[in-house]
């Protein structure tokens, strides 16, 4: 039998992704469904199979509730702003009036490259009540300090913000080239029906780049969801639990208190949330035609 | 005069934006400059009275920052230099070489992509831990050997390719190895170069799957250390910025190189929806 020459191109990267992607992913959902821990990590004979105990635990436990709650208001309030971000960006950088695009949209991409632990200790310090940029440049118009990540009703507002900061810019280059993907002839029919810019904006614009805004919200969702790095660097997930994430939760579980079984049923979790957006995304309504 | 009016309200709204996207990294460097203790002096300075590299100076001398740099670039670059082989060998695969159920497979490997890395991480970790590998270089690795993403990044590329191009070497008897090599890749270099630009980046901003990893101080990646470097020196403002600098410049250095290349991936991912 002569083996097919494609199955030697494919072995490599195929065996990779079966060893340290797909097995593990399987083995996380078995993993859950035990009371891995400490003492399992010491012996596996301490291991048992517990069902769905783990979950039951989860909803059991406000502290995952809480997580759930954060991370799901760092979704609802951070996708939709970083997108608006996007978009107004975007459409700034595309307008016929403005000069020196390409400088524009580099400073705009800049923060997407940059290392988010690096930038959370650089904005962890203009957050500092007393001597961060932010207070001082708000003192100068007469706002008193404020304690940004001190206060658990502002910390992950605090946070928000610099996600959107951080990642426009990447949501922007896509909305860039939707934007120059439009036909020039729309807009002068448009214009000869006598449309407003507003108009244009509306009725134009806007529902030729459904598509991508529809793209774009979805793999901003996915990676809102993974929120990690930011409450880790800066606010520990307090004050009080109000920034603890559920992969922050994940982690703390899983690394700290080496509850592994408890652990794999919040991946789980997050793994169910994710799968469930992006079902959610593909069976929107038709969509309707853009009246050219 | 409208016309006059628009202009200025569009570019007033850019330069603001361009000011609000700079200015957290402008202070950085600034602060990085400042002699110890100037930045938690009130009211904050905002440019060094008498910039210094001094913390520059310390975090290489005494909190050896170089060796963390060093582990950070080994593993970037190893990662990148593997993922090129096996992501463009599959995407080859996938894109020129003809099989039963070839595209089926590629769509089943798409579905990974909605699957978050976390749920793998735990068992991965328990994996690594038999074996072994806990606190190496080839434990972080490990999840960078392949990707679906950089097999789908090439495979876009390569169906641009003509076949004729290839079928004269395969009637001149050139084994598919290396059509591959000699043929496939030269031609997309391009796209060679925008996956590499990511894969670097991407492992060199990485943050939680070294942290999980890498329990040993000397292994650390910089993310990591700088992360240990805030707990110990939390009020050291200006050593700290010192260590952001140089952990943020080689990725910014790099993005500016190869700007063009790194737009194309994004838009090239895109086009998925």
């Amino acid at each position: 039998m002569r083996i097919h020459p494609a199955a030697g191109f494919l072995a490599p990267a195929l065996a990779a992704l079966l060893c340290f992607f797909l097995l593990p992913v399987v083995a996380g959902f078995a993993l859950s469904l035990t009371d891995f821990d400490l003492y399992a990590l010491a012996d596996l004979r301490n291991l048992r199979f517990v069902g769905l105990e783990n979950y039951a635990q989860l909803l059991r436990d406000p502290g995952f509730w809480s997580a759930f709650r954060n991370t799901l208001g760092f979704v609802a309030v951070g996708g939709p702003l970083s997108v608006g971000a996007s978009l107004a960006a975007a459409l700034l950088l595309c307008a016929k009036s403005a000069r020196a695009q390409a400088f524009f949209r580099t400073v705009y991409f800049l923060p997407v490259v940059t290392t988010l632990v690096a930038v959370a200790v650089v904005w962890r310090f203009l957050y500092h009540p007393r001597l961060g940029l932010l207070n001082h440049a708000l003192g100068t118009l007469g706002v008193a300090p404020i304690d940004w990540l001190g206060d658990p009703a502002l910390a992950m507002p605090a946070l928000i913000a610099l996600a959107v900061w951080k990642n426009f810019g990447f949501n922007m280059v896509i909305f860039v080239a939707g934007l120059q993907g439009i036909p020039e002839r729309l807009y002068e029919a448009a214009r000869l029906d006598g449309a407003t810019r507003w108009q244009q904006l509306r009725f134009v614009t806007l529902p030729m780049l459904l598509p991508t805004t529809g793209f774009v919200a979805l793999m901003t969702l996915i990676g809102h969801f993974q929120l990690f790095a930011e409450p880790y660097v800066m606010t520990q997930g307090g004050p009080g639990d109000s920034t603890r994430s559920l992969v922050l939760l994940l982690y703390e579980q899983g690394f700290r208190w080496w509850s592994l079984g408890q652990a794999a049923a919040i991946a789980v979790v997050l793994f169910a949330i994710v799968l469930g957006a992006t079902l959610l995304s593909r069976v929107r309504p038709a969509r309707r035609e853009a009246h050219a | 005069m409208r016309r006059w009016g628009e202009a200025l309200v569009v570019n007033g709204l850019l330069a603001a934006g361009a000011l609000l996207c700079a200015a957290p990294l402008l202070w950085m460097v600034s602060v990085s400059l400042m002699p110890a203790g100037e930045a938690t002096a009130f009211p904050p300075a905002l440019w060094p009275s008498a910039p210094t590299l001094e913390h520059y100076r310390e975090l290489f001398t005494r909190l050896e920052l170089a060796r963390f740099a060093a582990n950070s670039a080994i593993l970037a670059l190893l990662a990148t230099a593997i993922g090129l082989v096996t992501n463009s060998l599959a995407a080859y695969a996938f894109a020129k070489l003809r099989f039963a159920g070839r595209d089926r497979l590629f769509r089943l490997l798409l579905v990974g992509l909605v699957v978050p890395g976390q749920v793998a991480m735990l068992p991965l970790f328990l994996f690594l831990k038999q074996l072994g590998l806990v606190n190496t270089y080839a434990g972080v690795l490990v999840p960078s050997l392949a990707s679906i993403f950089g097999i789908f990044l090439i495979r876009q590329y390569l169906l641009s390719i003509p076949d004729s191009l290839l079928d004269a070497a395969r009637l001149d008897g050139a084994s598919e190895l290396r059509i591959w090599a000699s043929i496939a890749m030269p031609l997309a270099r391009p796209i060679l170069v925008t996956f590499a630009t990511f894969s670097f980046m991407g492992s060199w901003n990485d943050f939680l799957w070294p942290l999980i990893v890498l329990s040993g101080e000397d292994r650390q990646t910089l993310p990591v250390a700088l992360a240990n470097l805030l707990g110990e020196h939390a009020m050291d403002v200006e050593l700290l910025m010192a260590g952001s600098v140089l952990t943020l410049l080689p990725v910014v250095l790099l993005f500016l190189a190869l700007q063009r290349h790194y737009v194309r991936g994004i838009l090239a991912g895109s086009v998925r929806g």
